[in-house]
């Protein structure tokens, strides 16, 4: 095979070099990983919207009328478990940081491939572990398993489904290493850090984060898990334990996987902005730092979730001002992405559209974190609807629309079709719409004082949440679409053989075919050009060097 | 449908500061926010690909004083608002004096509230306006949260220990009360609400409430004591009722105990040599866990009482051994 050239559509791909079911279920091919993650990501995204809608559709009315409210209440917490930790936290790593990472560096895998079968294998094991837990009759502790509530109170399977958050975690560390040594040790010969694509620099920062902070909530969960099993005081006061103690381990993890979600779609925004820009990101070196800022000063605000448990007014001092330093790497990156579009060409393609809905609805996210920074407003404002407004902001206005841009992005080099341009276009439209028109009532009705996880709310709140759950169908539509024309264009889309559809720069694009080669690159590419070189673009951004007569097959064929 | 309010009822003063930084944060955010969005519209607009009559030239990508600008000013605002935010924190939620004190304990799914004069209301609280209120908050069971929108101000409801929170209700009226901190099945039954009566009316209110008697909205009241007492005597009732007057407070003791009329407020010296402020949170523990902290040149002789006192009993045993200090109402 090192002999082998370019000859279009009849070389075998990723995809088609092997076909049968356990080619898939014991790959070692991060490529085929990452679509393994896709496929069982998207099942969890579909269950997790439809506890969302049933909330939404509770909430239309003020009383408490269409579900009881042990089954609210179990709606709620299935819907946070699953996204949080079945959908968001894997999806833009486990996707395409398995697909994209390696092709970006030019290695032929990550690090280590089995660690990364092995992740998703834990993962799907968690992951049906929570199902049990739902199917059994469900979990009300919320996804946040405050104690002494979860460990000594709450009725239902809450053990297995921390054994299946766990699990879990465990995936998504092993994600993390390897993604750290694949950074460390697997770039090509002329890809230095400063030469690296800025997605490459938040999977890094990313990876920091995963394997840095998930082992403490795995072994936080496990604690609520023995506590509860074995009447171990740990959490429970009656048992002489402290309560505030598990807020304290949740979110020094919790409040960092908040960066687990948001960092990766940063990284996505800035090839997406470059890519459909013609430019260079704009300052370089400071988005790259302003991740790793991000991950490193995101360790340190946590008490930001506990202003108002009677924690130390000194040790909510500092949070609080920590809290208003991480804001500015966010701006800067901002700025920069705007930068970047500035005397650029822009195309208004689909992955450019959810970049540009990403900025509008993360600044909004953004800027509304001021207010929960600000200690005095925060007390007022937390566990209200503007949180929940908040968090979705970033976490879903942010999160998942720069996992749609990836998505669309990558799409064409994962799988060989172009999506629908209209189909995107229009679904890119709703869900901005949509999620705007959710969401933007909730700061008004959390300003108010609506409390969050509330089954039934006062009259005079009616009206905002009637447009609240009118804009959820509009974002339901949103994300049923691409669901739909994805799947309709495996079949029917238009056929892509060229490697470069979007005319991006990068060794994803300019080196690796449509769909990749089962080894990536026939032999270790070597980069001559710094990342994004729009500049100049009769230069490549590097090469695959000819093939040596003798060592054919040899040791690095 | 008339009934569409978009911000709540402002009825204290720290209600009314708070109000004023969220103001002044969210124009900050909108101008900000204006910014970003109209900016990146503008120029995705403006630098379309078909769009060739614009200057392209001289597109640089780094320039450190703009990195530098849009670093530090965004810097100084942050700065800025967390010094006013945090200074407004501390004048709120730092103790204060001259107080009226009302004890709060949240339990799955109500409401408990304890005036001084020994009045008792379940999920309403009535408060006089214009005097400053101190509300100890604690809970039986779970972690509850006892928010009022109207004033801006929540703290939780944490077993196991107490939560002081600061207020001074400015505008009578009718309040909404939230528990909002998720507690279980009936969370959002865990409502109430929050009644400021003019000073005078107030006094009216407490004295046909005091006498032990049970208020209009109160559904059931267990807890020992009653009869026409204050929290104080009630308190002085339980201590009897439990047995501590064997030992505390009587001059013929077998055993040598601390004086408990010294324990309010004074800093005490424990056998570890450590020093501990008498407060709620310490005299809490000591009834319950006497063995936790001991005073100096004693031994531990007390048996714990974990379990064996309510809430209620506590608060009465707490508010009895303040009185004891000479501590009135509000504190020193």
């Amino acid at each position: 095979m090192a002999t082998a050239t370019y000859t279009g559509t009849d070389k075998p791909n990723y995809l088609n070099w092997k076909t049968t079911v356990a080619s898939w279920l014991l790959t070692y091919d991060h490529k085929r990983i990452g679509i393994l993650y896709l496929v069982t990501i998207s099942i969890f995204f579909a269950l997790g919207g439809l506890a969302a809608a049933m909330i939404r559709m509770e909430l239309a009315t003020p009383k408490g009328d269409l579900l009881t409210s042990d089954v609210y209440n179990k709606m709620f917490t299935a819907h946070g478990v699953i996204m949080i930790f079945l959908f968001l936290i894997p999806s833009i790593p486990a996707v395409f940081g398995n697909f994209a990472l390696p092709l970006m560096i030019g290695a032929r895998d990550v690090a280590f491939p089995r660690l990364n079968l092995l992740s998703w294998y834990f993962f799907t094991a968690g992951a049906l572990c929570v199902l049990v837990a739902l199917f059994r009759g469900g979990i009300d502790t919320g996804w946040t398993f405050y104690t002494p509530y979860s460990s000594s109170f709450a009725k239902g399977e809450v053990s297995l489904a921390i054994v299946g958050i766990f699990l879990a975690g465990f995936a998504s560390i092993f994600t993390g290493i390897n993604f750290l040594v694949t950074i460390h040790k697997m770039r090509a010969p002329g890809m230095t850090w400063f030469r690296l694509p800025l997605f490459v620099w938040a999977m890094y920062a990313t990876s920091l984060i995963q394997v840095l902070g998930t082992p403490v909530v795995a072994i936080t969960l496990l604690l609520v898990a023995v506590e509860r099993s074995f009447r171990i005081g740990i959490f429970d006061p009656n048992l002489g334990g402290d309560p505030i103690l598990y807020q304290h381990l949740f979110w020094f993890y919790s409040h960092p996987a908040v960066y687990i979600m948001i960092l990766p779609a940063m990284g996505v925004i800035s090839e997406v902005i470059s890519a459909f820009s013609k430019r260079r990101v704009f300052g370089y070196h400071f988005v790259a730092f302003s991740s790793l800022a991000i991950a490193i000063i995101g360790f340190l605000v946590w008490g930001h979730h506990m202003f108002s448990t009677g924690q130390s007014m000194y040790a909510g001092i500092v949070f609080s001002f920590l809290t208003w330093i991480v804001a500015i790497p966010s701006a800067i990156k901002t700025f920069n992405w705007m930068a970047t579009i500035w005397k650029g060409r822009v195309h208004w393609e689909t992955p450019m559209l959810y970049a540009l809905g990403f900025m509008g609805l993360f600044v909004i996210g953004g800027l509304t974190g001021l207010h929960l920074a600000a200690m005095a407003t925060n007390v007022h404002l937390t566990d209200t609807y503007f949180i929940v407004a908040h968090f979705h902001y970033v976490m879903v206005g942010g999160g998942i629309m720069g996992y749609l841009a990836a998505l669309h992005f990558w799409w064409p080099k994962m799988t060989g079709r172009m999506y629908p341009e209209g189909w995107g276009k229009l679904a890119a439209l709703l869900v901005f719409v949509g999620f705007n028109l959710t969401f933007f009532p909730q700061f008004i009705l959390g300003y108010m004082g609506m409390p969050r996880r509330y089954h039934s709310y006062p009259e005079e709140w009616a009206v905002l949440n009637v447009l609240s759950t009118a804009g959820s169908s509009v974002l339901g539509l949103g994300y049923l679409l691409p669901l739909i024309y994805l799947t309709w264009s495996l079949k029917y889309g238009k056929v892509v053989t060229e490697r470069n559809p979007w005319g991006a720069r990068g060794l994803e694009w300019e080196l690796v075919d449509t769909p990749p080669d089962p080894h990536n690159f026939e032999r270790t590419p070597i980069v001559t050009r710094p990342a994004y070189d729009y500049n100049h673009p009769e230069e490549p951004t590097g090469f695959v060097p000819k093939p040596r007569p003798v060592v054919v097959g040899g040791k690095d064929g | 449908m008339w009934n569409f309010p978009l911000v709540p009822p402002t009825a204290s003063k720290e209600g009314a500061d708070i109000s004023l930084l969220y103001w002044a944060i969210t124009t900050l955010a909108i101008v900000f926010g204006s910014i970003v969005l109209f900016g990146v519209i503008y120029l995705a607009v403006r630098y379309r690909a078909d769009n060739n009559a614009v200057d392209r030239s001289n597109a640089t990508d780094s320039d450190l004083r703009i990195e530098l600008a849009w670093t530090l000013i965004p810097l100084v605002l942050a700065l800025v608002i967390f010094g006013w935010a945090t200074k407004l924190y501390a004048d709120i939620y730092a103790p204060r004096e001259g107080y009226y004190e009302v004890f709060v304990i949240g339990k799955q799914w109500m409401w408990h509230c304890q005036h001084p004069n020994g009045a008792r209301e379940n999920n309403v609280l009535t408060l006089p306006a214009g005097r400053l209120v101190k509300a100890s908050i604690i809970s039986q069971d779970v972690i509850h949260a006892f928010s009022i929108p109207a004033f801006r101000i929540k703290r939780d409801a944490v077993p196991g220990r107490y939560n002081a929170m600061y207020f001074t209700p400015t505008k009578p009226g009718e309040y909404h009360l939230f528990c909002t901190e998720y507690c279980g099945t009936k969370h959002s039954e865990m409502i109430g609400k929050v009644v400021v009566l003019p000073e005078e009316e107030f006094q009216k209110w407490l004295e046909k409430n005091a006498p032990g008697a049970v208020a209009a909205t109160t559904t059931t009241t267990s807890a020992a004591g009653g009869g026409t007492l204050t929290l104080a005597q009630q308190g002085e009732q339980t201590f009897k009722a439990l047995g501590c007057n064997a030992c505390h407070l009587n001059p013929n003791s077998a055993v040598k105990v601390p004086d408990i009329t010294k324990t309010w407020g004074s800093e005490i010296k424990l056998a570890d040599g450590s020093t501990v402020k008498g407060d709620e949170a310490y005299i809490r523990e000591s009834i319950l866990n006497p063995g936790a902290k001991i005073h100096a040149g004693y031994q531990n002789l007390m048996p714990p009482y974990q379990g064996q006192v309510s809430e209620e009993q506590l608060i009465q045993l707490i508010t009895y051994i303040k009185s004891l200090a000479g501590a009135g109402e509000g504190g020193k």
